[in-house]
């Protein structure tokens, strides 16, 4: 099971608490996520399921790749961060 | 209006609810504070408000309050569907457009059902909620139309659907103005669209493309709700109005000038609507650092600069499309500016009072 965790500054708009999930992929994990907390997922994607613009997500450490359909892949211990980025200064 | 209606005002960091006329308008409460509020509005049909969040990072949201501020839901937005395999949609500067929900631009209540919405959107799309906001749907006429690919941000990155009139006649006839992209109705709920542009000109495009429709930047448009044969333009290019029921528009010409963002029509009066005038797009400041509100009672034909109560220097303080409404007594109308003033009047512009002098930047002002 992957840990998920979600930037602070979430919280205030939609609570979420980190999580644990099983997928083999980003996507995977969050649409497990998602499936318990709805109103989370247009928080954190689009309608077409991409990333949002200044969003980021990490994966053990590393920057998310594949932003459009999250398939980076995930361990069973892996720890996801759902991070807003810093593009907006 | 009810005694009661609120005045909406959406700012950059939050919502402003003012409360009373003239000199005794004060703001009543703040709601959303810290939070990008994009556009407000009350449906007076029931009372609620619908309020528009753009948080940036996490997206554009809706939330609703049935019971006047004192709480507030969160709704669905619109969302595009999935772009067809092959199609091709490019902006001008030929990047691959988005079909996801950059913003919401014009709220209006559909006045053929009880609870309808229309939303306009970037990219300039018509939305429609038979659900007070529970579910959108898209009005694919509009989006599939085939100069739609052809609409160009002006004003945001990204065309958008800014203007939403809903005929007073008729409710399943509905215009509809895009920056920039024209001026289109339909006249069966959304299921066929035509232009009204005749008359408008572009000098933005080589001279042969300055009147086709979708070359058209309205800044804002308003149909007379007591002559809805008029309509009132205040175009990127200057003001138009048109008198027969957008056959053609009319271009007008008024000192110290006639670009601008925002147009209010007098509900009862369909020949007074009021501007407020700005440098050329050029610039995009007042004239002068003087504030000022034009008004015409006689169509256009001659207009009264309204300055009591107004800074007349030093003042920098553009108004945007959205920032300018009349309430439904014909004698009270509010603006707000990027600079974060607001100013209402209660005898249609002939003294202005000051509500605030530092709002966060002001997007929209709508009365209840």
């Amino acid at each position: 099971m992957a840990t998920v965790a979600f930037t602070v500054n979430l919280q205030r708009h939609v609570p979420s608490p980190t999580v644990t999930a099983p997928g083999a992929t980003v996507r995977e994990v969050l649409e497990r996520v998602f499936a318990d907390n709805p109103r989370l997922r247009g928080y954190v994607v689009d309608e077409q399921g991409a990333l949002r613009k200044h969003m980021a997500v990490f994966v053990d450490g590393q920057q998310l790749v594949d932003r459009a359909t999250q398939r980076d892949a995930v361990g069973p211990d892996s720890e996801i961060y759902v991070m807003q980025a810093l593009s907006g200064g | 209006m009810s005694t009661d209606a609120p005045l909406l005002v959406s700012t950059r960091k939050g919502l402003f609810e003012i409360r009373g006329k003239g000199a005794a308008a004060h703001i009543a409460r703040a709601h959303f504070v810290g939070d990008n509020v994009s556009l407000a509005i009350v449906d007076r049909r029931d009372g609620a408000w619908y309020v528009v969040l753009d948080h940036g990072h996490f997206g554009v949201k809706l939330h609703r309050s049935d019971d006047g501020g004192a709480t507030f839901t969160e709704v669905a937005v619109p969302a595009y569907p999935p772009k067809p395999e092959g199609f091709v949609d490019k902006d001008m500067w030929g990047k691959e457009r988005e079909w996801a929900l950059k913003g919401i631009w014009a709220l209006a209540p559909a006045l053929d059902a009880p609870g309808a919405l229309w939303a306009g959107t970037l990219p300039g799309a018509l939305f429609r909620s038979d659900d007070r906001g529970a579910t959108w749907t898209l009005c694919e006429a509009l989006w599939n139309h085939p100069t739609r690919v052809k609409w160009n941000g002006g004003g945001a990155d990204h065309a958008a659907i800014h203007s939403i009139c809903v005929d007073p006649r008729d409710p399943r006839t509905v215009v509809v103005a895009v920056s920039s992209g024209g001026v289109w109705r339909t006249r069966d709920a959304g299921a066929s669209w035509e232009a009204h542009t005749r008359g408008m000109k572009a000098g933005y495009v080589p001279p042969e493309q300055a009147e086709w429709p979708e070359n058209q930047d309205p800044h804002c448009v308003v149909q007379s709700p007591s002559d809805p044969t008029v309509f009132w333009c205040q175009h990127h290019m200057g003001i138009w109005r048109s008198t027969d029921d957008l056959a053609s528009w009319t271009q007008i010409v008024v000192e110290p000038s006639s670009f601008g963002f925002p147009v209010a029509v007098h509900p009862r009066e369909s020949d007074t609507a009021w501007f407020v005038p700005a440098h050329s797009d050029q610039k995009r400041t007042l004239i002068d650092g003087q504030v000022l509100v034009n008004r015409t009672r006689d169509g256009g034909r001659s207009f009264t600069a309204l300055r009591t109560g107004l800074p007349q220097v030093h003042a920098y303080d553009l108004v945007l499309r959205h920032a300018l409404d009349i309430a439904a007594d014909g004698d009270q109308l509010a603006f707000g500016s990027t600079t974060g003033n607001l100013w209402v009047t209660d005898d249609q512009g002939e003294r202005w009072h000051a509500v605030a002098s530092h709002l966060p930047p002001i997007y929209a002002v709508r009365y209840g």
